[in-house]
């Protein structure tokens, strides 16, 4: 069997590189050994070693090589072809060669990083270049397709990252649909009063952009929507998004309030979302005044008319624009995308499951995003830091780490708890005059001007005790802790355990993934980590790109980020997701399944198990037909077809068994 | 089905109210018991201090003991904490570690003994709540404790680390007992702290300190009495009252009666079986309880 | 106050034990020690911390970097009353409780522990009394324990001893199981396992 159809005179010439990477693989394995054994295979022409095969003067030996016209092909021993086999690929194109008659050979991770012992590790090595080298025989001049990309983006979660990535691609000219759960977007940052390390006011920095959202020629925007499905692949999402009625038409409502003041309940009667539960709002309502879009919503869960069918629709009366419509119906839009930017944020973790806390059972213990409400000038108490008694507290205990550092809660330090904590304790501090202590196991404040903040709130007087909270109670020892709560900690740096009574305790929540993000990342096709955050495809290098090309990452839906960060790393995503589409087109890998129509006996086995719907059953010729562009090359219809009309691209069966077969062979 | 009764030492001296508490009540419930033969000590606090796998050998001997008599599926009935300690822990190492499990299996196949880990080791408030239910007490109380405010405390070992029955934090299984004999409840923070342990014998200011601390806040929370499951927590609330009142003003006396106790009370069982006799603060007057007039500390 | 005598607060390394640690972190699941964060929640829920010479977090880290003699002389261990409040809360599921009883056990046996203090007296007398009988006797544990360390306190403690006996809750004989001889088989083959461990160099622990 020959498969030599690029060596022109007939016989293929396998040129093999082995890379020391350093001491990562020369110290364990003996590469000069490797090299003798190679040049004694069947098709080396060219067999020899380098310090790094992926630097510029080792990829020059194997284009010189090429070039000369001693190899035709290329086996590399290095590292996984997850790191560099895209390096090299690019090499060979560069003088010419096909990229695809190349194989790697991994022998660092697969090798070098796992086996201390010297001699059966260069054995293994020899083995894993023995295939390499049967396998690369086999190899065909594959071509890269080209299909083009949809210049359209979507953008899932309007927080301050959503809202940074669309604006940014809009004006760059792309058309943004961005996609938002809530009937507003703002997300975690719209609640927040001030921002640290500068104090500058959240809202002021916050609302231009979301008016800017609003008003922008290219973003198309809804609101109290979600993503309900997503098809294709990368430059060609087709995306379902249904949008919940609000029973008021967005295009009618000025956001006058007016229908709000003549709801029958006279009083706000349920928990208000936006203020965490601090106040209460009316079934029809708008989350904030600044909300966007600034029109008014009703919660079918609380209100009269569609509880009871008994209400005099007052709302709908007063509307001179006719806005309010109990007829609107749940709506799903169907639209085309070439990229996709997810940045649906996170929630914050639970106080209540820290009994020790006493959060919920006792009234006085707030967590910290219920008291970036009661500071907010807009918020429930108008910016005055009052207990439920109406009175300002005292002395206040800060708990930092709650539900952060923690194996039975969130090993993950949470990374913004340390900053904002300080915040809140200038704001109590600043608002109340009270005594504010700060209970912490480490102050985290690496960021620009962030321990500068630290340490202008240590001249402020505020209190900070080294210690992580072990408890927050009620009994006391002593008449100064009669009617409070007691704080109980080790102050760690004296060495001596501390009671401290206090009026207001505040939970520094951590953050955590979004109840639904194991659902979101099924439908979006991506991967999590253990603690469910959305994966990046790489930590360092590919920090805002998925493991499925096309969808990108932004703000806290990838990990703990404070603001800043979330910003860097939205515009980062627009960025990629431009790069993308600017390219105008997108390159397919060529590793896709094919059908060998003789073979098909039209069983139609292989079309429902493909997982990306990229196989279709021509019933004309009763053969089965694939897509390469919906075909991600995952095997599946290959290892399922009974007759062995499916293969792969780059996996065929003699490929497959000559690999083996060195392997074996060697041993 | 039987439960293996596991008294342990203290049941038999200054826990012997328990004993025959816990014994009376099981029999007014129909809930068959019957004592391991031949038991040892548990192992306790202080072995473990001293040599963990003979620690570990005692609860063994005492758990292959109790499995020859049931068919695969012993539960065994502890009232004491620290025994209920010192047995789960045993278990759990004997599971979680395979060394200590070799080496335990060879000492006991010396002494003639095996165990294969298929012994429940259950606390009777365990019990009494899942198995018996809350309706089979409700039915048996004749006396109902009305009227009577009890702190219930459940002291460390028995919720920590091992105990599942109940929340670690927060248990309210007493509670619950409690509250369907007709008692009234007091909420408080203290249940599962540490009473001082062994250390009222041997560094007695400590120790009283802990359970002098216990006793004001049952006190000021208006509790009359304070109900325990271990024989230890009882012994130190009660019997050190006289040194707590002169070393830190403890404001006079607060009852401690064993859960079982006030169970067999409200069963309408006599005082003298229920070993109430053998308190050193008395209870609060039945009378005054069946009156309904709320109970009242004696001074 | 005591008089200023120029102590030498400075720690040699010469003066520190470096496998004490390790040693102590071979319990099982004992590693978990070597990932202590100091955070001090250990001695924040213990409620005997306010009465020990050390913290139970300085412990932790006194047995980390090899403070070996302090660690076994001092009081913290003795004080412990096995709550296990700090074995449940620590954020980093130490044993911490377990690692007392490790320093218990090798106070003990290298006869370093605060002499005349009762609570590891109280721990031999009632090791010995169980090996012996099987069970243990409140009433001449503690008589021996006094013995021990304070005879004097003994006799303050007789009118407590005789409430007792007249409710019935403390006899006079000594308490015991029946079949001593399968306790002592029990107990003989145990000591031969843990011997052939140590011959074997496995039993590194305490």
């Amino acid at each position: 069997m020959s498969a030599v159809n690029a060596s022109p005179n007939g016989t293929p010439k396998v040129g093999v590189y082995v890379c020391h990477c350093g001491i990562n693989i020369a110290g364990v394995i003996d590469v000069t050994k490797v090299v003798e054994f190679a040049k004694t295979l069947p098709n080396v022409t060219v067999a020899q070693e380098y310090k790094f095969m992926c630097s510029d003067p080792g990829q020059e030996l194997i284009q010189k090589d090429l070039k000369d016209g001693k190899i035709d092909r290329v086996v590399v021993a290095s590292c996984s072809p997850l790191m560099h086999e895209p390096t090299f690929r690019r090499a060979m194109a560069a003088c010419g060669g096909n990229p695809f008659l190349f194989q790697m050979a991994n022998i660092r991770e697969h090798v070098s990083w796992v086996n201390k012992e010297k001699g059966s590790a260069t054995e293994k090595a020899k083995a894993l270049v023995a295939a390499a080298v049967r396998r690369v025989v086999f190899h065909k001049p594959l071509q890269k397709t080209q299909v083009p990309v949809n210049s359209d983006v979507l953008i899932v979660g309007g927080g301050i990252s959503g809202i940074h990535a669309a604006l940014t691609m809009a004006d760059a000219g792309r058309k943004v649909y961005l996609v938002e759960r809530e009937p507003t977007i703002g997300g975690h940052m719209a609640k927040f009063d001030k921002t640290f390390p500068t104090l500058d006011c959240s809202a002021c920095i916050l609302t231009p952009k979301m008016s800017q959202v609003r008003a922008h020629p290219n973003i198309t925007l809804w609101t109290y929507s979600e993503v309900a499905e997503i098809e294709g692949y990368v430059g060609n999402f087709k995306a379902r998004v249904r949008r919940k009625p609000k029973y008021v038409d967005e295009g009618l409502c000025v956001g006058c309030l007016e229908c709000i003041e003549a709801c029958i309940f006279k009083k706000g009667k349920f928990k208000d979302e936006f203020n965490v539960g601090l106040s209460l709002r009316k079934p029809i309502y708008v989350p904030f005044p600044q909300a966007t879009p600034l029109v008014a919503v009703i919660d079918p869960e609380t209100c009269a008319f569609f509880r009871t069918g008994k209400c005099k629709q007052t709302c709908a009366e007063v509307c001179e624009r006719k806005a309010i419509d109990f007829n609107q119906k749940e709506e799903i839009k169907e639209i085309n995308v070439g990229a996709i930017i997810l940045a649906t944020g996170f929630k914050t973790f639970d106080a209540s499951r820290i009994a020790r806390y006493g959060y919920g059972k006792y009234p006085t213990v707030y967590t910290s995003l219920e008291v970036e409400r009661l500071v907010n000038a807009a918020g429930p108490t108008g910016g005055e830091v009052l207990l439920p008694n109406g009175q300002k507290p005292k002395a206040v205990g800060i708990v930092h780490c709650v539900g952060s550092r923690d194996e039975k809660t969130n090993r993950y330090c949470s990374r913004v708890c340390c900053m904002y904590s300080l915040k809140l304790a200038h704001l109590i501090h600043e608002r109340t005059g009270a005594e504010v202590y700060n209970f912490y196991i480490d102050m985290r404040t690496p960021g620009k001007g962030y321990e500068e903040f630290y340490d202008r709130l240590m001249k402020e007087n505020v209190h900070f005790i080294r210690g992580r909270v072990a408890e927050v109670s009620d009994w006391a020892m002593t008449p100064e802790e009669e009617g409070k709560l007691v704080i109980r900690a080790e102050d760690t740096l004296v060495g001596a355990v501390r009671r401290i009574p206090v009026d207001m305790v505040v939970l520094s929540v951590g953050l955590e993934p979004q109840p639904d993000a194991d659902e979101v990342r099924r439908r979006f096709n991506i991967s999590c980590s253990t603690e469910g955050w959305f994966l990046e495809r790489h930590p360092k290098l590919a920090p805002v790109s998925t493991f499925t090309d096309g969808i990108f990452l932004a703000g806290a839906c990838q990990g703990p980020k404070d603001i800043p960060d979330c910003v860097a790393q939205a515009g980062a995503a627009a960025a990629e997701a431009l790069a993308m589409i600017d390219r105008g087109h997108v390159e397919l890998e060529p590793n896709t399944a094919f059908v060998t129509e003789e073979f098909c006996s039209g069983c139609k086995t292989c079309v429902p198990l493909c997982p990306y719907s990229a196989i279709s059953f021509d019933t004309s010729k009763n053969k089965a037909v694939v897509n390469g562009a919906l075909c991600k090359g995952c095997g599946t219809c290959v290892a399922a077809c009974p007759s062995g009309a499916l293969q792969q691209n780059l996996f065929t069966d003699e490929e497959i068994f000559n690999e083996i077969e060195g392997v074996v062979k060697y041993v | 089905m039987t439960y293996v009764y596991f008294p342990g030492c203290s049941l038999t001296s200054t826990g012997r109210g328990y004993h025959e508490s816990l014994q009376e009540v099981c029999r007014a419930l129909e809930v068959p018991i019957q004592e391991l033969e031949d038991w040892n000590c548990c192992g306790a606090t202080s072995y473990m201090a001293v040599d963990e796998s003979k620690a570990f050998a005692l609860s063994a001997r005492n758990l292959a003991l109790a499995e020859r008599l049931g068919n695969g599926s012993t539960q065994m009935m502890v009232p004491c904490a620290a025994c209920y300690l010192g047995l789960n822990k045993a278990q759990h190492y004997l599971q979680e570690f395979p060394a200590i499990r070799g080496k335990v299996d060879k000492a006991l196949a010396a002494a003639g003994l095996a165990y294969s880990g298929r012994v429940q080791i259950r606390h009777p408030l365990d019990i009494f709540i899942k198995d018996i239910g809350r309706d089979k007490i409700a039915a048996r109380v004749a006396k109902p404790l009305a009227g009577l405010k009890v702190a219930c405390y459940y002291g460390c070992q028995l919720v920590r680390p091992y105990a599942e029955f109940d929340d670690q934090h927060n248990p309210t299984t007493m509670e619950t007992i409690m509250t369907v004999l007709g008692a009234e409840v007091i909420d408080w923070p203290l249940k599962t702290r540490c009473c001082g342990g062994s250390l009222t014998g041997t560094i007695e200011d400590v120790g009283l300190r802990l359970s002098y601390i216990i006793l004001t806040e049952a006190q000021k929370r208006g509790a009359d009495l304070v109900a325990t499951a271990c024989p230890l927590c009882q012994f130190n609330l009660e019997c050190y009252q006289g040194k707590m009142n002169g070393r830190f003003g403890l404001n006079g006396k607060v009852p401690v009666a064993y859960f079982t106790q006030l169970m067999g009370l409200a069963f309408g069982l006599s005082n003298k079986s229920l070993g109430l006799n053998r308190l050193f603060v008395p209870l609060p007057e039945r009378r005054a309880v069946a009156a309904g007039g709320g109970a009242h500390v004696r001074g | 106050m005591e008089k200023w005598q120029g102590w030498d607060k400075i720690q040699y390394e010469a003066g520190l034990d470096p496998h004490f640690g390790t040693k102590i972190a071979s319990i099982p699941g004992g590693d978990k020690l070597l990932a202590c964060i100091q955070c001090g929640t250990c001695s924040g829920v213990c409620p005997l911390s306010p009465y020990m010479d050390y913290t139970p977090r300085q412990i932790v880290a006194m047995i980390r970097a090899g403070f070996k003699a302090e660690v076994l002389s001092s009081y913290t261990t003795w004080l412990c009353a096995s709550c296990y409040s700090c074995t449940v809360e620590c954020p980093k599921e130490i044993k911490i409780t377990d690692v007392m009883y490790a320093v218990k056990r090798m106070a003990i046996q290298e006869g370093v522990y605060p002499k005349r203090f009762p609570t590891p007296v109280l721990a031999s007398e009632f090791f010995h009394s169980v090996e012996k009988t099987g069970r243990s006797t409140e009433s001449w544990l503690l008589v021996r324990m006094y013995l021990k360390t304070n005879p004097f306190k003994m006799l303050k403690q007789a009118m407590l001893g005789f409430n007792l006996w007249r409710r019935g809750r403390m006899g006079v004989g000594v308490e015991s199981i029946k079949r001593k001889d399968e306790l002592h088989r029990l107990f003989t083959a145990m000591e031969n396992e843990t011997r052939a461990e140590r011959r074997a160099g496995q039993e590194v622990r305490p």
